[in-house]
């Protein structure tokens, strides 16, 4: 089922949620909403679901406008944050929830209904907890069940809200990894939101960067990653270190020296340079190189972390090298980056 | 395991003054509670199997608890669904003079029960304020069983709300949102999603308003009428053979009522406890 | 064309007509067994004008009515005070086994019928009570006198102050006072500018609904009492005997000061709760 928000704007008692958003989900889409809190993320979920109402604009499923139909009647699969399991009901009963309140019409029968809860549970790997209650199963199994449960009324598109948000780190990379292979098996349209850029870039077909309301990009993980088209994609995407630069035709200076490094399309004048602290590489002291002085090395992990104070305006960033390479580091560094980009403005 | 788990009765602790405290709770509770009720016991004991069971048969009292029993669980009944109503609306929407009556839910807590009793019975007395609207409609409220309930539905009126009120405000809005994605329609997630986690507390808030209605004396005597057979409640039977210096008699109704409280006491617990394995915690 | 568009309700919400009749139904109930009964005592009271309301509290036996009723307060109150106070320190301060039976048999007296409150000290204390012979040998008078009204109010409203202190202090742990005694301060010094700051206002509202129950207490009070006018008369006795004496006027006169009272805890109750409502525990309003 394909999706498309068109020129949506939301507004909660004034404040504005979400400014104008459009996004073309693609039928078979595994799209992850990526932005930190207040970014509108979850809203702009929530309004596919058709939990809330757009003030302006219209979603589509398919061709059809999905802002004339319910909740109810949208056939969406939503999985909560919190999970939102019914804790007086068994798991089964949760799973079947979806097809037991449907009219009589088109209700299947009781067995038919049990039946299939038993094989989402096969599916999602949890065979036999039938009779279980929510409060007897652990937070993975909790999750897995409400997808189960969202799987069971056969939806349009499945929405997750930070489907791992709540669980350990060594559960979330499990789950992960199995939501991958499930999305592959069932080929449902696919949409959860997240605010960790790993699980974005890992688990997505595209990932759509949001921020204040509006999306900065859309991209596959490594267009997303690789070029990013602003200085908030790029810091928010990785760590990212910071300096302020000039440019002029092209060539980028710092400190009022020219710098190895060439920025097109970027207009004369003030810029500013992010890299990523595991993209620099050292070099010998020359020109067109940049210099700091070393403040501090940490080990940490399989790299050590070097702080330097760099330039005329002592600017603290941050740099990571391979162990060997900075052991023998002491006082002035010279370094390029090689994972760098520049964009406009002071 | 260490040595400080391995305690009897008391955890050790640091904070002093647990003896004093404890021994002079016990010994209040003992003398103003639990003596006094024993007292009742033995009192009954001692009037004999036979003669006890005469006095507790006896028609008059028979049919007292029965007006009792039944006045309360219609008024508790009546509370149920209205205290239900009430903690809907209090906790689901804005309205004007909402934290008036937010307030004002506590009124039987507060006022005297003569005084709701003589207000009650001006009221629905025939030729009073609400009396007087329904007397052309052949309905007559105070001095007949429906003036019992109508007293007993004012002094229970809290119990539901309150028990109700902060469990449905826990309640995870959630829940019914994931029940209308999945295509139920409001009517289905109301009595499907949302009525079920409440159980326990209305079952608790009727149970509390029934135990309060069954012992309630001070409300009802004015409205009742109080008529032999007819509108006499249990708590009255006592005061009157009390009045004839029955004391046996006397004795015999009050134990049978103080049975009916333990009852009520245990049931609660029972609620509780089942509310505590189902929901994760007790009302 | 947005205006076009089916006006698409919140799926957590009703629709207007279905909240509205809610609303109309509980303000409804709300007005016919809460609000008419209160404003019509007040109604009845100034029915004889000002004066006849003030000719009503005057009177020598509304006096003495009123008198009795504020001593029985005044003893009663803080008797359940201090009890409250222990109890909650021994039961929500330390652990041991049986905690929830105690707990138990201090509501105890909740689920008692006000008449059985005061049958079982007719029993114990009366003329053919138990101790009966005894206490009229030596001149002693309980049952139909003060002390008895005490006895029976004491009963009626032992588990108020216990009720409100006992889960906040439990939920309030007992870090705090193990740091002020590790601080070197004493257990009573501890008790004082620790644990009782802490729970103050919820011992304000547990005293409040204690002392709107003793004034009010009917049913246990009259068995006691013997109703012996300008003696053993409280005034919600009094209500009931000038009622009836067909003294509506009078009546509801001594009931509207009682029901000032009423309205007076809730207030007060509404504020604490609206300004203190977080050092206040929940699980009140069970009385």
């Amino acid at each position: 089922m394909d999706i498309r928000i068109a020129n949506v704007r939301k507004e909660f008692d004034r404040f504005a949620a979400l400014h104008g958003v459009s996004l073309d989900i693609r039928s078979g889409e595994l799209i992850a909403l990526l932005g930190p809190s207040g970014s509108g993320k979850t809203t702009l979920l929530r309004l596919i679901a058709g939990l809330e109402q757009p003030t302006e604009g219209a979603v589509y499923f398919g061709d059809e406008d999905a802002s004339r139909l319910d909740v109810q009647e949208r056939n969406v699969g939503f999985v909560f944050q919190s999970y939102a399991l019914f804790k007086h009901m068994t798991v089964a009963d949760n799973i079947g929830f979806g097809l037991t309140v449907r009219p009589r019409a088109t209700r299947p029968p009781a067995a038919a209904i049990r039946k299939r809860a038993s094989d989402l549970l096969d599916l999602v790997q949890l065979a036999g907890l039938e009779k279980r209650f929510p409060s007897q199963l652990s937070g993975g199994q909790r999750q897995r069940v409400a997808l189960a449960r969202a799987l069971a009324i056969e939806p349009r598109v499945l929405l997750l809200d930070e489907p791992f948000g709540a669980l350990d780190a060594k559960v979330r990379r499990e789950l992960r990894h199995w939501l991958r292979a499930l999305h592959e098996q069932t080929g449902h349209t696919t949409v959860f939101v997240t605010h960790d850029q790993e699980e974005a870039l890992e688990l997505a077909d595209r990932v759509v960067v949001m921020s204040q309301g509006r999306i900065e990009q859309v991209g596959t993980p490594d267009e997303i990653y690789d070029r990013p088209v602003s200085s908030f994609v790029f810091s928010f995407i990785g760590e990212a270190c910071e300096l302020p630069v000039t440019v002029s035709q092209g060539q980028v200076s710092f400190d009022g020296s020219p710098i190895d490094i060439r920025a097109v399309d970027i207009v004369d004048g003030p810029a500013r340079l992010l890299m990523r602290p595991s993209g620099v590489e050292v070099v010998t002291a020359r020109p067109g190189g940049i210099a700091g002085d070393i403040v501090s090395i940490r080990r940490s992990g399989g790299w050590r972390r070097v702080e330097l104070d760099v330039g005329v305006g002592r600017h603290r960033i941050e740099v990571e090298l391979p162990v060997d390479a900075a052991a023998e580091l002491a006082g002035r560094l010279h370094f390029l980056p090689r994972h760098w980009q520049v964009f406009p403005g002071a | 395991m260490t040595v400080a788990d391995s305690w009897t009765w008391k955890r050790p602790s640091v904070i002093p003054g647990f003896g004093i405290t404890f021994g002079f709770s016990m010994a209040y509770l003992s003398l103003i509670v639990l003596i006094p009720l024993g007292a009742l016991i033995v009192r009954s004991a001692s009037l004999g199997w036979d003669e006890y069971w005469r006095l507790a048969l006896d028609p008059r009292t028979l049919a007292a608890l029965r007006t009792s029993f039944g006045a309360s669980l219609i008024a508790a009944a009546i509370n149920a669904v209205f205290g239900l109503i009430l903690a809907w609306v209090l906790v689901r929407y804005r309205f004007a003079g909402k934290s008036v009556i937010d307030a004002m839910i506590d009124l039987p807590f507060a006022l005297p029960t003569a005084v709701a009793g003589i207000a009650l019975s001006a009221l629905y007395a025939p030729t009073g304020w609400f009396g007087a609207l329904v007397e052309p409609l052949g309905i007559t409220i105070a001095y007949t069983p429906a003036g019992i309930v109508v007293a007993l539905v004012f002094v229970g009126l809290p119990f539901v709300v309150r028990t109700v009120q902060p469990v449905l405000a826990d309640l995870d809005r959630e829940l019914e949102e994931a029940a209308a994605t999945l295509g139920a329609r409001r009517l289905q997630t109301i009595f499907r999603v949302i009525l079920p986690p409440l159980v326990p507390a209305i079952l608790t808030g009727f149970a509390l308003a029934l135990a309060r209605a069954i012992g309630e004396y001070g409300s009802v005597i004015f409205i009742a009428g109080n008529l032999p057979y007819v509108s006499e409640i249990a708590p009255l039977l006592i005061v009157i053979r009390l009045e004839e210096f029955n004391y046996a008699a006397a004795t015999a109704v009050a134990s049978m009522m103080l049975a009916i409280s333990f009852t009520m006491l245990l049931l609660i617990n029972l609620i509780q406890a089942w509310s505590r394995r189902r929901f994760g915690h007790a009302v | 064309m947005p205006s076009e568009r089916r006006r698409v309700e919140l799926p957590t919400s009703e629709s207007a007509a279905v909240r509205m009749l809610l609303i109309a139904i509980a303000v409804l109930f709300f007005g016919l067994f809460l609000v008419l009964p209160l404003v019509l005592v007040f109604a009845e009271a100034l029915r004889g004008g000002a004066a006849g309301f003030v000719k009503a509290i005057v009177d020598p036996e509304a006096q003495a009515a009123i008198h009795l009723t504020l001593l029985i307060a005044a003893i009663s109150v803080p008797a359940n005070m201090i009890f409250g106070i222990a109890a909650a320190w021994a039961i929500a301060k330390h652990d041991f086994k049986g905690k929830s039976f105690v707990i138990t048999l201090i509501d105890l007296p909740f689920s008692v019928s006000p008449v059985v409150a005061g049958l079982v000290y007719v029993l114990l204390f009366g003329a053919q009570g138990y101790f009966g012979s005894w206490l009229s040998a030596h001149g002693i008078e309980i049952i139909f006198a003060v002390p008895g009204i005490v006895l029976a109010t004491i009963f009626v409203t032992f588990p108020f102050v216990a009720r409100e202190l006992i889960p906040l202090m439990q939920e309030q742990g007992t870090g705090d006072e193990e740091a002020a005694l590790s601080l070197g301060a004493s257990g009573f010094k501890t008790f004082w500018y620790v644990t009782l700051p802490n729970v103050k206002w919820a011992l304000l509202y547990g005293v409040l609904l204690c002392n709107a129950r003793a004034m009010g207490e009917f049913g246990a009070v009259a068995v006691v009492s013997g109703k012996i006018r300008g003696l053993t008369n409280t005034m919600p006795l009094h209500v009931e005997i000038l009622y009836n004496e067909y003294a509506f006027t009078a009546a509801f006169a001594v009931a509207s000061l009682l029901a000032l009272l009423a309205l007076f805890t809730l207030a007060v109750k509404a504020l604490l709760e609206w300004r203190y409502g977080d050092q206040i525990a929940a699980g009140s309003g069970r009385h």
